[in-house]
């Protein structure tokens, strides 16, 4: 018979293997499932996850799909790693595509040059007020995040699709679900000419950075951190919980806002009712993934932008249903918690009683 | 004492309980190594040793909780395996924990019934309970409920609990930490009746003096071995101290207290109605503590020590500025790290998860509550290098036995982290000093020299609060001693003008002056 018993110590190395686990055993899975679906399990293969990285195009949308990733999973981080569970950065997402897609709206007609910069910190508070609705509830009434930053992801989703269907419908858009396509002033300049790979990569990178310097080296984010490992030795010390908590929200709000500017700034250049494909979601398991740790965070979103970019090759050449990518997320996601009991537990044999 | 042990051999024909080579290995440590007891009928067997020593193991193995790994368990003259209390119980052991197991909301014949096997009838054992309170002197009302019991009380339930089964062997985990020196007294002479009637008692403690004064034999264990057997009415204090620490007891230096220091803490009626059903109002509490003084305040647990500290480090914040003064400023409302602005440094009672995180470094534990004080600040970043040295400076003073700056919290016993605890609030040069439990759970060893830093921080200046329920320690370094009976304090006295005896009749509320002084008398009674 075997017994999964408690490691007398949490085994360093299964924490920094688990995520290698899981992808090993990810790939495996998909194999089975390309082959259990009648397709050539090698072909998948190719496909799903060579085929994403075959030229710098390729590369280039890679780290285009990874950039609103990164950048909500670092802000989704800061607040998971002080036990502050936002699972609405979906929502906020949208609210700061909405907001910086109401300046573009507003003022790109204008040329100036001061429009791109106002949209950004418009996505960031679009999102951080989003972000501040469960805060305010959680600190003032103990609503429990969970649930309230979830069920404002559903307001923004009918928020935004008011809007693209209601007022801001392009009057030229032949009844499409979307806004007018945005001027080269409220677009965000390509990085590397011929791709879409935007300035929004930067901008993550550097959100990477500061996400880095303040979990591991600043005061403040010491003390989220005290705060997510014991809540009583945090009180003991005197940090302040509401405040833990104001910053574990915005952040993550202000990150994922930028995102959905990112992404109406970029490679939709305009709003739609279609604008996230679940980003929001997603980056929960970046996060995760990425041990709630930027660096992490930075290999994790890669490997998500693959498994999404994979989904639809597979689509096109494999005529494999949109949900191919989900099925993969989920794997990872499962197998990566599977591997982590390993982190405290291990597999022991015991002789059965008689 | 001479008599109880004439009882012990006379009826001892075949021993109750034999084990032979007993062991227990967890994974990081052995608990238990080849551990020979024998207990006769009648007899009360202390199990002496400091904390860790492997008592409490040994115990839960023959109650049937923890099974040995080696060794054999003989239960009048047969091999038996205990497979779980219940068990333990039918064969005729019982135990009485040093955490008790009662559930408050229930009344005392419900929480008995509850441990009895099917479902006896309420009426007809709150008859036997009667009964058999008033054989023993347990008095205890069957009707009333828990919550409202005192620890005491509490206490008595539990081995009433026990006793209903007419055990053979009563096992008593350090049965006199939660009570009065006068509770001690009436707890003992109980168990001298009931070892009388050829019951036998496993008594396990670390205090030399109780044992001295109850048991008829003594098995001493040190890391999981058995150092000695002895009989310790034939012992002196001293000699059974070196068997259960292998060295002579340390002795503190403590001259007197400098006089007329200013007032650097002052409760000044301090009243706060607990957040928990079951914890304890304070009742305008009023005490000054000046420089170069150590204050001590003594009492039962759960008389509201626990709500007196979060008040005074500010976890749990008052609504008013006036009853808390730290160093002359209304600290009332302020929050912990405004009073730690302020010269206040807090050793609090649990050390794991409070005083400090489990898993992080001591280096980042020195940061905990050390940033501002010690200058780990670069603005708005941490000098993380500032803080190793720190907490490399304060494993060394204070002799913390661990694997470094950047060894995890949880990685350190319980005694080396409170070590480390006291070192970093000391070693911040506070103003007030408040410390909880100092040497709860510490080895002897330890214990002592924690308490010389404690005093020599007195003499720089600083002013101390000791918050303890073990009266020795108390009385070993305090100037001055109050008590604290049911959410009020007494005044405080010089400790050189009162003794054990005055504050323990204190302990119980009685302090001349105390208002419902008349209830609680009724109540302990």
């Amino acid at each position: 018979m075997w017994k999964l018993e408690p490691r007398p110590e949490a085994s360093n190395r299964m924490r920094y293997a688990s995520p290698a686990v899981a992808v090993v055993l990810t790939i495996v899975g998909g194999m089975i499932v390309f082959s259990t679906l009648g397709k050539n399990p090698l072909d998948g293969f190719r496909i799903f996850f060579l085929n994403p990285v075959r030229d710098i195009n390729a590369i280039a949308e890679l780290l285009l799909k990874a950039t609103p990733l990164m950048l909500i999973a670092v802000g989704l981080a800061i607040g998971f790693r002080a036990n502050v569970w936002n699972i609405g950065a979906e929502g906020q997402f949208l609210m700061g595509a909405v907001a910086a897609t109401g300046v573009a709206l507003g003022f790109q007609n204008t040329g100036s040059a001061l429009v791109l910069p106002a949209m950004i910190v418009a996505g960031a508070i679009g999102g951080g007020l989003w972000a501040a609705i469960p805060a305010v509830l959680k600190t003032r009434f103990n609503a429990n995040e969970i649930l309230t930053s979830l069920m404002l992801v559903y307001i923004a989703q009918l928020a935004v699709s008011w809007l693209v269907f209601g007022p801001w419908k392009d009057p030229a858009g032949f009844n499409f679900p979307q806004t007018e396509t945005f001027t080269d002033a409220a677009l965000l300049p390509i990085l590397i000419e011929g791709t879409r790979l935007n300035f929004a990569f930067v901008i993550a990178l550097a959100v990477l950075a500061a996400g880095y310097v303040f979990m591991q080296k600043s005061y403040a984010g010491f003390k989220m951190r005290v705060a997510g490992e014991s809540a009583a030795a945090a009180r003991y010390a005197g940090f302040s919980a509401t405040g833990v908590i104001w910053i574990g929200l915005l952040a993550g709000g202000a990150a994922a806002g930028l995102a959905g500017m990112a992404e109406v700034a970029g490679p939709v250049g305009q709003l739609t009712d279609k604008i996230s494909s679940g980003y929001g979601f997603a980056a929960i398991i970046v996060a995760f993934v990425g041990r709630l740790n930027p660096i992490g965070i930075f290999f994790a979103s890669l490997l998500m932008a693959l498994l999404y970019i994979g989904g639809e090759q597979a689509q096109q050449y494999m005529n494999l249903p949109s949900s191919i990518s989900k099925v993969f997320q989920g794997m990872l996601l499962f197998f990566l918690l599977g591997s982590d009991v390993f982190i405290q537990y291990r597999l022991r044999r015991v002789a059965t009683a008689k | 004492m001479m008599d109880a042990q004439g009882g012990a051999q006379a009826s001892g024909a075949s021993p109750r309980l034999a084990l032979t080579g007993i062991t227990k290995i967890y994974p990081t440590v052995v608990a238990n190594e080849n551990v020979d007891l024998t207990v006769m009928p009648g007899e009360i067997h202390a199990v002496l040793g400091e904390n860790g020593a492997g008592k409490s193991t040994l115990m839960k193995m023959i109650y049937g909780v923890v099974r040995p790994d080696r060794g054999e368990m003989r239960w009048e003259g047969n091999v038996v395996t205990v497979a779980n209390p219940a068990h333990a119980r039918e064969l005729g052991i019982g135990m009485v924990f040093q955490h008790f197991s009662l559930f408050e909301t229930l009344s005392v014949v419900e929480n008995v019934a509850l441990a009895l096997p099917g479902r006896p009838d309420l009426s007809e054992l709150a008859e036997r309970i009667r009964q058999v309170s008033d054989k023993y002197g347990l008095p205890v009302d069957p009707r009333r409920n828990v919550h409202s019991l005192s620890v005491g009380e509490r206490q008595r339930v539990e081995i009433i609990r026990c006793l209903l089964q007419t055990p053979k062997l009563l096992i008593m985990d350090e049965p006199t930490s939660v009570l009065t020196p006068q509770a001690v007294r009436k707890l003992f002479e109980t168990l001298r009746k009931l070892a009388a009637e050829g019951c036998s008692i496993l008594y396990i403690s670390h205090k030399l003096d109780e044992i001295q004064e109850l048991c008829h034999t003594a098995t001493v264990l040190r890391g999981g071995k058995v150092t000695g057997h002895c009989v310790p009415s034939q012992e002196t204090p001293k000699s059974m101290a070196r068997l259960m620490i292998g060295k002579d007891l340390p002795v503190c230096k403590h001259d007197a207290a400098k006089a007329g220091g200013d007032v650097r803490l002052e409760l000044a009626g301090l009243s706060h109605a607990a957040d928990d059903p079951f914890g304890t109002d304070l009742k305008d509490l009023r005490l000054e503590v000046r420089s170069g003084e150590i204050v001590g305040i003594a009492g039962v647990s759960g008389n509201g020590q626990q709500e007196l500290l979060y008040a005074l480090s500010g976890e749990a914040p008052l609504a008013e500025k006036f009853p808390v003064r730290i160093s002359g400023f209304d600290a009332g409302r302020m929050a912990p790290g405004r009073r730690r602005r302020l010269g206040l440094c807090f050793v609090p009672e649990e050390r794991l998860g409070r005083g400090a995180v489990p898993s992080m470094s001591l280096a980042e534990n020195a940061i905990l509550t050390a940033a501002r004080t010690r200058g780990f600040l670069r603005r708005t970043l941490l000098d993380f290098k500032a803080a190793r040295a720190f907490a490399a400076e304060c494993i060394e003073r204070y002799n913390v036995k661990c694997g470094g700056p950047n060894a995890q919290a949880r990685s350190l016993s319980g005694g080396n982290l409170q070590k480390f605890i006291v070192g970093r609030e000391i070693m911040q040069d506070p103003k007030v000093l408040i410390v909880a439990q100092p040497t709860w759970g510490v080895d002897v060893g330890a214990a002592a020299f924690i308490r010389q830093a404690i005093i020599d921080l007195r003499n720089q200046g600083c002013a101390v609060l000791v918050i303890s329920e073990e009266l020795d320690e108390l009385f070993e370094i305090c100037d001055r001693m109050a008590v604290i009976a049911k959410g009020r304090l007494s005044p405080a006295k010089p400790a050189a003008e009162t003794n054990v005896e005055e504050v323990g009749v204190w302990m119980s509320g009685m302090w001349p002056g105390a208002q419902g002084a008349a209830e609680v008398a009724h109540v302990e009674a």
